[in-house]
């Protein structure tokens, strides 16, 4: 059972949703504006956000609970507007969903996105990784940079994981996606992309020259070599 | 090139008639002008001589003793000659010798001299232009002519020279008629070009051409009419643009309007497949059928929004690199097809494009040849050197010579009665819409539906290819 803050100017849409991910054995809280979903983040797991919102919109909400942790974000899009994906992503959400949606497919991503703050990490390392200055700890869940922690969303988190499980390995967009997203073959790779990219703001020393997770033009990407 | 022969032939025309009438009219003038001058050069001559010569006779005297002998004739014609003259007498069966001979006058001339007149007559003499004039000497002997020729050499001379004069002014006149023609050509063939050029800019499509308009001739009102019928056409165009914009932009609005009742409802359809089953009589039917129909509006205003986003143009590609047997491969296990189609997947072929595209055609073209067509259901792959050919062919019928060209249109229904759940009606026109959006340089994807020679439909789709995939 999780607590879902559901944030949806719609009523209808919202009521739907709600009935259906309160079926479903979770604890929906839905709202209809920004400020009030952004009001009752402390008693939530994963928020589902609708972009066009009235008031601040689904983007600058997006931004704000990043700016103070790492609660797992779902969009919902109203439209399957790249702009919007892409800005969205770029915002700090975890996964989107077009609306319409059927209630089972936004429960997958739900449990999946929640799936990548627990359990059991990516490989099998006892003690935390030294690569370079990065210190990777898959029991604790931390990750260091020159001694210092440095803050991971889950999926950037998740996505860092996988990275570094087979250094210098390259795992394509695909492969990353159902490894990390737990999407099918045909998932959007603009996901990785967009995590890449806050990845390497967080880890790399220059975002345009990475270290850590380096482009393979035409294949995907790769943990180093350091 | 054709019109530039008609403006020659336009001008040569003009130039034709206008140096026609140049050398009309000169030659009129000139002619007439020859004519008077001639006439008057001669007829003052004439005058003068005639005027000479019988002073001349009267002053000297005539002969008293009769008959006259051969050396009085000859005394007298010698007296009578000069510098500008000839002069010989003739008396009954005498005449006075000398370079004259009086047969050379015509029987005309010397019959009005003997019949008492002063007689002249214009003729040639030696190759010269000569005028004779002849006369008796008194009445007193009746039978003594005298003639006189004199040349008119320098009166040809002058009437020569007006000639010449006349023919030198005719050729500047005509060149000058040449020249005006050509000028004339060039103001009058001016506008026509103009007006050919601007034509045919209109005709490809630049609705906003007009003509400068010069001057209050003809061919300015030819350009004000051009320029009246280029206006109301580009109104009547920016008025049918105007309103298929707005009839898309209405297809698109509704469509967007839709969506948010249908995300309410979607939202709940997987309640409603949950209790139909608990649900008495009816009412679980009922649930079923909302849910069912819910998802089919769902797809076709899903299909509507796509659509309206390739005619609005924001349709864009999300490229990658593909490996295309994967990427077709998932295709068909996502929809549970892997088992119903024969495949031939060439391993290993990566390309440059959209999977989420190449997953809408493909799906579509195997989902069309599962439901329509009989099995087999095949898809080969083949790479070219520049080209990826994915071919989806079935073993039905085929598709009827009718239907053919029309497969792409939207809501087209091969057969009327045709049940409405198979699809939106828009399936193939967005896979095809889909493959044209794929382009590299001047290259573009297609989309092509044919039939086998060994019966069957047969689809196939081209996605251009470039040389760094090639690996």
């Amino acid at each position: 059972m999780s607590r879902v803050l559901l944030i949806e100017d719609d009523h209808a849409v919202r009521d739907g949703l709600r009935l259906a991910l309160t079926r479903q054995g979770h604890v929906v809280e839905a709202v209809e504006t920004g400020e009030e979903g952004l009001a009752r983040l402390a008693a939530t797991d994963v928020v589902v956000l609708d972009l066009m919102l009235p008031g601040i919109d689904g983007f600058e909400v997006c931004r704000r609970i990043r700016a103070v942790g790492h609660l797992p974000i779902i969009m919902l899009t109203a439209r399957n507007d790249d702009i919007d994906v892409v800005a969205g992503l770029e915002a700090g959400a975890d996964d989107y969903v077009v609306k319409p949606v059927q209630a089972r497919v936004l429960e997958a991503r739900i449990r999946a996105v929640l799936r990548r703050t627990g359990g059991e990490p990516g490989g099998d390392a006892a003690t935390p990784e030294r690569h370079g200055e990065l210190t990777i700890d898959r029991i604790g869940f931390a990750v260091t940079k020159a001694g210092k922690p440095v803050s991971l969303a889950p999926t950037e988190l998740r996505l860092l994981f996988e990275l570094s499980a087979a250094p210098g390995r390259v795992h394509s967009r695909h492969q990353l996606l159902e490894s990390v997203w737990e999407h099918g073959y045909l998932g959007d790779s603009r996901l990785v992309d967009a995590c890449v990219m806050r990845l390497r703001s967080k880890i790399e020393d220059d975002s345009a020259a990475p270290v850590y997770v380096q482009t393979v033009r035409g294949f995907g990407y790769r943990f180093g070599p350091l | 090139m054709k019109a530039l022969r008609g403006a020659w032939s336009l001008r040569a025309r003009l130039v034709l008639a206008f140096a026609l009438l140049g050398v009309v009219t000169t030659a009129a003038v000139a002619g007439s002008l020859y004519v008077q001058a001639r006439t008057v050069i001669l007829q003052k001559a004439q005058d003068a001589a005639v005027l000479a010569f019988t002073d001349q006779i009267t002053r000297t005297l005539p002969p008293r003793v009769l008959p006259l002998s051969q050396a009085v004739l000859d005394d007298l014609a010698g007296r009578l000659s000069n510098r500008d003259s000839d002069v010989v007498a003739v008396y009954r069966e005498l005449e006075s010798r000398g370079s004259l001979d009086p047969g050379t006058f015509t029987p005309e001339l010397r019959a009005e001299v003997r019949g008492g007149h002063v007689a002249w007559q214009r003729m040639i003499l030696f190759g010269q232009p000569v005028l004779a004039i002849g006369t008796q000497v008194t009445t007193a002997t009746p039978d003594l002519e005298v003639y006189a020729v004199r040349s008119l050499l320098p009166e040809q001379n002058s009437i020569d020279e007006i000639a010449d004069r006349a023919l030198r002014i005719g050729g500047v006149s005509l060149v000058f008629a040449v020249l005006l023609a050509l000028l004339a050509a060039g103001s009058v063939l001016r506008p026509v070009r103009d007006l050919d050029v601007a034509a045919r800019r209109l005709g490809e499509g630049d609705l906003t051409t007009r003509l400068d308009i010069r001057g209050p001739d003809e061919l300015a009102g030819v350009a004000r009419t051009f320029n009246t019928t280029a206006d109301a056409l580009e109104r009547q165009v920016g008025e049918l643009r105007r309103m298929e914009a707005d009839a898309r932009r209405f297809v698109a609005d509704v469509s967007h309007e839709l969506r948010t009742p249908l995300a309410a409802m979607t939202a709940v359809t997987d309640v409603l497949d949950e209790e139909a089953d608990r649900l008495p009589g009816d009412a679980g039917e009922a649930a079923r059928l909302v849910s069912q129909e819910t998802h089919n509006l769902t797809r076709l205003v899903n299909d509507l929004i796509e659509v309206t986003r390739f005619d609005s143009g924001t349709a864009a590609l999300a490229l990658d690199h593909v490996d295309v047997a994967a990427a077709v491969t998932a295709t068909l296990h996502a929809r549970g097809w892997a088992e119903l189609v024969e495949t031939d997947l060439p391993q290993g072929v990566v390309a440059e494009l959209d999977p989420r595209r190449l997953d809408v055609v493909i799906a579509n073209l195997v989902g069309n040849a599962v439901r329509h067509g009989a099995p087999p259901v095949s898809l080969r792959l083949r790479a070219e050197p520049d080209w990826l050919v994915f071919e989806v062919a079935d073993s039905g019928p085929g598709l009827a010579p009718e239907v053919l060209p029309h497969v792409f249109d939207r809501f087209y229904k091969a057969n009327t009665a045709r049940s409405r759940s198979e699809g939106s009606g828009l399936g193939l026109a967005i896979a095809w819409e889909n493959a044209r959006l794929h382009r590299r340089g001047d290259r573009r994807g297609s989309l092509v539906a044919g039939n086998r020679p060994t019966g069957g439909a047969v689809f196939t789709l081209r996605v251009p290819r470039g040389p760094e995939e090639k690996w």
